[in-house]
């Protein structure tokens, strides 16, 4: 293309007719985006209620907004999906950047329900002692003062707490639902930013262990925007490569099926670095999202010192959110490709599974445990994601529905036990916990047990689901390393039931906080998903099915 | 000028930024080299803005600027609260949960 013409693309001679009325105004279904815009609403709404209301009700009203922004967005996707948007309407809205099919109302609806249950465990205020008479949550009074200051003293007596955590949950949760229906790569990225940057905030918000979460933050923040980086160059080469980030166009361009090609596009198409570099640098920031090794350093340590709602919280929607993006990416935009990116992640699979039930073993602390149990379910995971089949696309959805709520649960669970310290996380201080809370013991228990995969709790049907579809998508060699790591990723489950209940209790041990209402529910929500999950999952798994087809 | 050029300065920013960050002890200095690396991208983002004659690579580079800001208020935000807890900003102090 000459100079001259690429100028006149941003430039106009002053001869020409009015050309700001040539540009069309953008199309917004806005009733198939009411999920994500209703949640941004009641985000911004709640800076608000930061600064207006007074601070003694900003607790309720900051919570009951949420809550409804929640609910409301909930049924909205439910509509849109009983309208048909998930399968025979399934559409892409807003000039492209946004796909509204069957995947992406699958997982924002889980998404949505996820950050409900996590929502209530933020919310818990029954737990901690009462500071000067005044009830407090799990997080820090105010987060500006410096851990052991007078200024935080000040804080905790004058009973400030950190309302803020519901508005930055809020944005988290819009830029999730976002992610994995992103159609274009420059809303993929911006989407990554926009949950993430808040994540980063909520780990540095521990009321306990101030100086831990803050470290937790700081290498959340410097790693995450270490990978988005990468991701953002990688963005940059596949715009270099196909001419567009549209995903629809990239794909187009890779199939080798675009009309129309000129002759810049002649020539970077014939430049497979470009392509192959792109796509891997892409691939790397959203398996840095997902937890998988060799992308999982920060996992252990930012799952460890975040306050554990978020850690629950993180756990569940950012790995429903990342996979989400990376089913899309690897199914709609990179098929082409499929032969080039296999093997690689099939060797990302093998030591995310192996690698993170074996760690597992040696670890000391049940947040931790957790952590490297969660790198394990991501290895699990992306051998359904490997399959490269409808069946495929559908376990996976069904497994991070799953996965998510059992997560949430369990870390509700860990938010229970505790000392003059805070949360007692040592697994030493858990011996003879079932004698003394059978109950508290019990439900951890079936936790346990869904994530090693145990008949009749949800995670058995997922992990069944994803190995099934696997072994028939010809990763037959997949499924038995998984298998494996299960049986080794089962020790170390087990091992943690019988030190609950075949032991005795120390007598400096733990006691057990008796929650409100909001953690019951969230507890309840998990036991109650766990078992319906494992004794009846087709209703789910044909739903899962159902939702199984990209739109492109 | 052959705009190929400028994707090879691109590439040498991504890759000093890179380096910066694996190699640099100083959490603000690692946070800057970060930067560099957003950078080196929006430098790439233009270069084939132009190459290819289309204006998306031109918008995208203003959504990174801004990307790249909100990232700093965040960033700065931990960081400060981690230096002013422990007197050092430095990533290697920061080691409470090292095994």
């Amino acid at each position: 293309m000459s100079a001259s013409a690429v100028h006149s693309l941003w430039t106009t001679a002053a001869t020409a007719a009015d050309p700001i009325s040539k540009i069309d105004t953008p199309k917004i279904e806005y009733g198939q985006l009411s999920p994500t815009l209703i949640v941004v609403g009641a985000a911004i709404a709640g800076v608000l209620v930061e600064a207006f209301v007074p601070r003694k009700y900003r607790y309720y009203a900051q919570l009951i907004l949420s809550a409804v922004a929640l609910i409301v967005a909930f049924v909205a996707v439910v509509l849109l999906a009983t309208h048909g948007y998930g399968t025979t309407k399934a559409r892409i809205a807003a000039m492209g950047a946004i796909a509204v099919d069957g995947p992406a109302l699958f997982l924002q609806g889980t998404m949505l329900l996820a950050a409900l249950v996590g929502l209530f465990t933020f919310a818990e205020r029954r737990l901690d002692p009462e500071a000067h008479g005044a009830r407090v949550d799990s997080f820090a009074a105010q987060a500006a003062s410096v851990p052991g200051s007078e200024s935080e003293q000040a804080a905790v007596k004058a009973g400030f707490t950190t309302t803020e955590v519901f508005p930055l949950l809020l944005f988290a949760v819009a830029g999730m639902l976002v992610f994995p229906s992103a159609n274009d790569l420059l809303t993929l990225f911006i989407a990554l930013e926009v949950f993430s940057l808040p994540l980063y905030l909520l780990c540095a918000l521990a009321r306990r262990k101030r100086l831990m979460s803050q470290e937790a933050a700081v290498k959340y923040f410097l790693l995450g925007a270490f990978a988005s980086a990468f991701t953002l160059f990688g963005i940059a080469l596949l715009y270099g490569y196909a001419g567009s980030v549209s995903y629809g166009t990239i794909a187009q361009v890779v199939d080798g099926t675009l009309q129309n090609v000129n002759p810049a596009l002649a020539d970077t198409m014939g430049n497979d670095a470009l392509l192959l570099v792109g796509a891997a640098m892409i691939v790397m920031g959203l398996l840095f999202k997902v937890g998988a090794v060799p992308f999982h350093m920060w996992t252990p340590d930012v799952y460890q010192g975040a306050p554990t709602p978020v850690t629950g919280f993180m756990a569940a929607a950012t790995k429903v959110a990342a996979f989400g993006a990376l089913l899309r990416l690897l199914y709609v935009v990179l098929p082409g490709l499929r032969w080039d990116w296999r093997p690689v992640m099939w060797g990302v699979a093998i030591i995310t599974m192996l690698g993170g039930a074996i760690v597992a073993i040696t670890q000391t602390d049940i947040k931790r445990l957790l952590a490297y149990s969660s790198i394990a379910h991501a290895g699990f995971i992306l051998a359904g994601v490997i399959a490269t089949t409808p069946d495929g696309v559908s376990s996976v959805l069904f497994y991070l529905a799953a996965y998510s709520f059992v997560t949430i649960g369990a870390f509700a669970v860990v938010t229970l036990v505790r000392d003059a310290g805070g949360e007692a996380t040592h697994l030493s201080k858990w011996a003879g916990l079932g004698r003394r809370s059978p109950l508290v013991a019990a439900v951890f228990a079936v936790f346990l047990l869904a994530f090693a995969g145990i008949p009749l709790t949800s995670g058995f049907a997922g992990k069944f689901a994803v190995f099934k579809a696997a072994a028939e998508g010809g990763a037959a060699p997949l499924v038995v390393v998984g298998v494996i790591s299960s049986a080794i990723a089962a020790f170390f489950y087990i091992r943690v039931i019988v030190l609950m209940f075949f032991s005795e209790p120390r007598p400096d041990g733990p006691t057990v906080a008796v929650p409100s209402m909001l953690t019951v529910t969230a507890i309840a929500v998990g036991v109650a998903v766990t078992l319906v999950l494992g004794v009846a999952p087709q209703y789910f798994l044909d739903l899962a099915n159902q939702a199984g087809v990209f739109v492109r | 000028m052959n705009p190929v050029n400028y994707l090879y300065l691109a590439a040498l920013l991504f890759t000093i930024g890179a380096t910066g960050v694996l190699i640099r002890r100083n959490a603000i200095v690692v946070f800057m080299c970060i930067e560099l690396m957003l950078n080196a991208c929006n430098l790439a983002f233009v270069t084939f803005s132009r190459m290819h004659g289309n204006l998306d690579g031109q918008i995208i580079a203003f959504f990174t600027m801004v990307v790249a800001a909100a990232e700093v208020v965040v960033g700065l935000a931990i960081i400060v609260s981690l230096f002013r807890s422990r007197h050092s900003a430095s990533v290697d102090d920061a080691s409470l949960m090292k095994l």
